[in-house]
């Protein structure tokens, strides 16, 4: 089993499997992020008329505070039953690993942003019929998912781990938060490609920089 | 060893250590740069005495950038090398740039007041200074909370990686949000050019001399740390015993 996609596909399958018994992580990602959108809704003081301008900020910070929850059980399971360390002892390479555990983070956000998403656009008021607006969540939610899933794998070691993702997420994730507002705020006004070129490039340079830097660093994270 | 312990004996000539020659330096240049910009800098004519925080803040501000540069360097360094020298460097390097960093905010905001009227605002050169606060306090943090010091001295080099990988790409997301958003606040950066010719040179004896008290505040820090960890050793072999 030296080869990349096939060791991935075993973890990315043996997450949805545990995932689809217990269903613990999507369905309650899925009414916090619906609860997120009630808080924001009256914190911000959503009248109809701001409702678009609004929209897409309410949106990234349930999508980025629904992403913090997810990647917090990431490594959680294998945690707690050792089966990180079967992993690591089983002749696959780290990088697999990382893939594959990025990977599944991504597939359980895009399950619950799929959800979430129609029911925003019904409560906040906007078209989520845009092609760029699921580009945008698509390049996005790709980057949480990679540099989450790293830090989730230093965080779940140290004490107080609930903390320490957060505080380590937050300030390496501001491009990707800032340019996926504007690059969203575009694609539900319906000016398609006024600043789209920009925002949406600035996701795909961040996604691809890190993809080629965090499963590098992670063999170092997880060796003993 | 045997060397430097038979000169303490003959109690002949000793050479300072480094770190002392350094200490001195860097107090005596931090007075005269004091001198300097109380008494011989002449006051600026539009911005007052106010200017003045700005031999501080610049000299500062860009010694928080090579500081976690440093920390960039050696977490790579350590990461290859394994050697805990790379390490202690890259800890000590890290903690003197969050002080940095956080003067930096805080001149600034003594600047910011009385010049643009108000503490705080989302430029692109604030914001990116307050991300790096963050990401360098999140790199100590991840440090102490680490199960074991060698984790965390790997924990904490993946963050020093990945936080200056990410430093440019949070200042050109900030640069365009703010070219969107038009700011109310106009910068002084553009007055950098009509620096008068002793402010220069004042500006720059500042840095020179705030590159020695960061050499310094490193090198002290270091020392500590060696001393942190004899202690450790002491602290275990005492409870063995005690056992």
């Amino acid at each position: 089993m030296n080869g990349l996609l096939g060791p991935m596909m075993v973890i990315v399958w043996k997450d949805l499997l545990l995932e689809l018994r217990s269903k613990d992580i999507v369905v309650s990602i899925v009414v916090f992020g619906l609860l997120v959108v009630v808080v924001f809704n009256f914190a911000l003081n959503n009248i109809p008329g701001r409702s678009e301008e609004l929209a897409p900020g309410i949106l990234w910070a349930a999508f980025a505070f629904s992403a913090i929850l997810a990647m917090n059980r990431a490594f959680v399971r294998d945690q707690e039953q050792g089966g990180l360390e079967g992993l690591l002892i089983s002749p696959v390479s780290r990088d697999a690993i990382f893939l594959g555990k990025a990977l599944t983070s991504l597939i359980f956000m895009l399950l619950v942003e799929a959800v979430l998403l129609p029911v925003y656009a019904v409560m906040l008021d906007f078209s989520a019929l845009s092609w760029y607006l699921i580009l945008t969540i698509f390049l996005g939610t790709l980057g949480f998912a990679v540099v989450g899933t790293l830090f989730s794998a230093m965080a779940v070691q140290t004490r107080s781990r609930e903390i320490m993702l957060p505080v380590l997420f937050f300030p390496v994730l501001l491009p990707v938060i800032i340019a996926a507002v504007e690059a969203s705020a575009r694609a539900v006004g319906g000016e398609t490609f006024i600043g789209l070129g920009r925002w949406l490039p600035l996701i795909g340079v961040f996604d691809a920089i890190f993809l080629v830097i965090c499963p590098w660093v992670f063999s170092f994270v997880v060796e003993e | 060893m045997a060397s430097s312990q038979s000169m303490e004996r003959s109690g002949g000539l000793q050479f300072p250590s480094l770190k002392t020659v350094l200490a001195v330096i860097t107090g005596v240049m931090m007075l005269v740069d004091l001198y300097f910009i109380f008494m011989v800098a002449p006051t600026d004519a539009v911005l007052g005495h106010v200017q003045r925080v700005f031999y501080f803040h610049v000299p500062i501000a860009i010694m928080s950038f090579l500081a976690f540069f440093v920390v960039f360097i050696a977490s790579l360094m350590y990461l290859f090398k394994r050697s805990p020298k790379w390490d202690a460097f890259a800890h000590a390097s890290a903690e003197v740039g969050v002080i940095f960093v956080t003067l930096a905010l805080i001149t600034g905001i003594i600047w910011a007041r009385p010049i643009w009227n108000t503490w705080w605002t989302w430029e692109p050169r604030l914001t990116t200074t307050l991300i790096l606060w963050l990401i360098y306090v999140a790199y100590l943090m991840v440090r102490s909370y680490a199960p074991t010091q060698s984790k965390g001295a790997i924990y904490a080099a993946v963050v020093g990686i990945i936080g200056f990988v990410d430093v440019p790409i949070v200042y050109y997301s900030v640069v365009w949000w703010r070219s969107i958003h038009p700011s109310p606040v106009v910068g002084p950066f553009a007055k950098s050019d009509s620096l008068d010719g002793t402010m220069a040179l004042i500006l720059l004896y500042s840095f020179i001399t705030f590159v020695f008290f960061f050499a310094y505040m490193v090198m002290e820090r270091m020392e500590l740390r060696t001393t942190e960890e004899a202690l450790g050793r002491i602290r275990f072999a005492l409870r063995r015993r005690g056992e």
